[in-house]
């Protein structure tokens, strides 16, 4: 029988909604990501879904500039939720995203998780 | 008193060929050269051998690999992989194997041929499914994103972590073992091709052939060595996330318990390490294990290194052999950190000797900042 979904497929349903879905323990009440079975801060297998606000702040930056190719942004983000991921922020060139740059969602259906500046439309 | 302090000790120690070696030499051929002229260099026959520790880069059960290829029958195998931290980490478990009355020799061995094979890091680490889909290059991606934090918050610049370039490389004009060992200006750091900001080439180690073997055993068989041993007085090993998105501080390691274990287990502190090696895989390693050690305050690595402190005639030796920058990089380098150590206490170090080392420090990392190894070695007279 089977007791519980897989973390990975209601992360990907939520991506396919346009949605950022993260988990939250029912225990400790501490955000979680990447989402899984079990709470890593307190053991807790009370976790349940959340759908993240998409609002973040880039905590580290990096341009990754391969031979022959255009630079692309590579950072982690954390979310106002209280979360961290890899992403990158798109609508400014490679070498302009700043640690401490707000960060809004870019809200498109089946893509992983990409953001741009809060300011930019 | 814990009892694992002093209670192995290393008695031999060598390396493969390094750099490039001869065309169709393969990864086990290499730790056939390690292991032969490190048994060779602690005066023990190869059927001692009853204990075989093995890291790998490609092979999943590589001390069935080594112990066929040495003709060696191993009662106790350990192929524990934490990445280039592994081998540090293989002291400690050795050396409560020792205690536990399990082994009586072990041979601890490493090799690749990463630079002949693919001329760039082989590594059985694949990107994770959620960092696959923004490209990051691993490691260097997850390194200069660690950077990129150190220096926001703690102000650290590039001449600083260009200043661990040219320490490494003064360090390895004093080392003919070392590959890279032409002259070398913070200018020509600077100024090299960005890979990944804010990391030049020169900001990044080497990708060489290679290969190295540490033989161990008991502190009281270590007296009828022909050299004198290396005893292991500290060791601890930590781990703390695998992905670089899963750190939770980019500025602080799991060194910080790892040399705190090894630290409480040989009852020393920093100020009594006469040498330092460390795995410097990107020059922000140094800085962030410096003070994760506790030989400088966070955030003052970037200062710490600066003005040739680590290098030759510095105030602290650091990478004497001029480490996985200069001197050689074939994968999982945390077993070179070790070689040097010994041979800095055994005084064999030739042009790079330093003098009077009683304590050396090596220490290993793993994947991205993930898993981290901390070992205190002392001559004889640091046992009491």
């Amino acid at each position: 029988m089977t007791e519980s979904a897989s973390p990975w497929i209601g992360y990907q349903e939520g991506l396919a909604a346009g949605e950022l879905r993260f988990q939250r323990c029912g225990d400790c009440a501490r955000a979680v990501f990447y989402p899984r079975v079990v709470c890593p801060h307190c053991g807790s297998t009370a976790l349940a879904w959340e759908i993240s606000s998409g609002a973040g702040t880039v905590y580290a930056t990096t341009v990754m500039r391969p031979h022959r190719q255009e630079p692309y942004n590579v950072c982690l983000v954390d979310l106002d939720e209280g979360f961290r991921l890899m992403s990158r922020v798109d609508r400014v060139p490679a070498d302009g995203v700043r640690i401490g740059d707000r960060l809004r969602l870019l809200k498109e259906a089946g893509t992983a998780p990409v953001f741009v500046p809060a300011d930019r439309s | 008193m814990n009892p694992l302090r002093g209670r192995l000790a290393v008695v031999g120690v060598a390396e493969a060929d390094l750099g490039v070696v001869a065309p169709g030499l393969t990864e086990q051929d290499l730790i056939g050269q390690a292991a032969t002229r490190a048994l060779a260099d602690a005066g023990i026959d190869r059927t001692e051998v009853d204990a075989l520790f093995c890291a790998s880069s490609v092979q999943p059960a590589p001390t069935l690999n080594a112990a066929e290829y040495l003709g060696i029958r191993p009662r106790y195998s350990d192929g524990s992989n934490i990445g280039g931290s592994s081998a540090i980490s293989h002291l400690l478990y050795a050396a409560g194997a020792i205690e536990a009355g399990l082994i009586e020799v072990a041979l601890i061995v490493y090799g690749s041929i990463q630079r002949s094979e693919a001329g760039r890091l082989i590594t059985p680490a694949s990107v994770s499914i959620w960092e696959e889909p923004f490209r990051p290059r691993w490691p260097l991606t997850m390194y200069a994103l660690a950077a990129s934090r150190h220096m926001h918050q703690y102000g650290t610049t590039r001449e600083q972590m260009a200043e661990v370039a040219i320490a490494a490389r003064r360090w390895a004009q004093l080392n003919p073992k070392a590959f890279e060992r032409g002259p070398l200006s913070v200018e020509d750091v600077l100024t090299a091709r960005l890979v990944c900001d804010p990391l030049g080439v020169r900001d990044c180690c080497l990708v060489t052939d290679g290969g190295g073997a540490l033989v161990v055993t008991s502190a009281e068989r270590a007296r009828g060595a022909p050299k004198p041993a290396a005893h292991l007085l500290g060791c601890g090993v930590a781990h703390w996330h695998r992905d670089i998105s899963q750190m939770p501080d980019l500025t602080v390691t799991a060194a910080t318990e790892s040399g705190a274990r090894a630290f409480a287990m040989a009852g020393l502190g920093p100020a009594d390490v006469d040498v330092v090696e460390l795995y410097d895989a990107f020059t922000i390693n140094p800085i962030l294990f410096l003070e994760d050690l506790g030989f400088c305050a966070k955030g003052e690595g970037g200062e710490f290194v600066a003005g040739g402190r680590i290098g030759p005639g510095g105030e602290l030796p650091v990478n004497t052999n001029g480490g996985g920058l200069s001197y050689c990089h074939p994968g999982m380098y945390g077993i070179f950190t070790v070689i040097e150590a010994v041979r800095q206490l055994r005084g064999e170090a030739g042009d790079r000797q330093q003098e009077g080392v009683e304590v050396a420090l090596a220490h290993g990392n793993g994947a991205v900042l993930s898993s981290q190894a901390t070992a205190l070695l002392g001559t004889e007279a640091t046992l009491n």
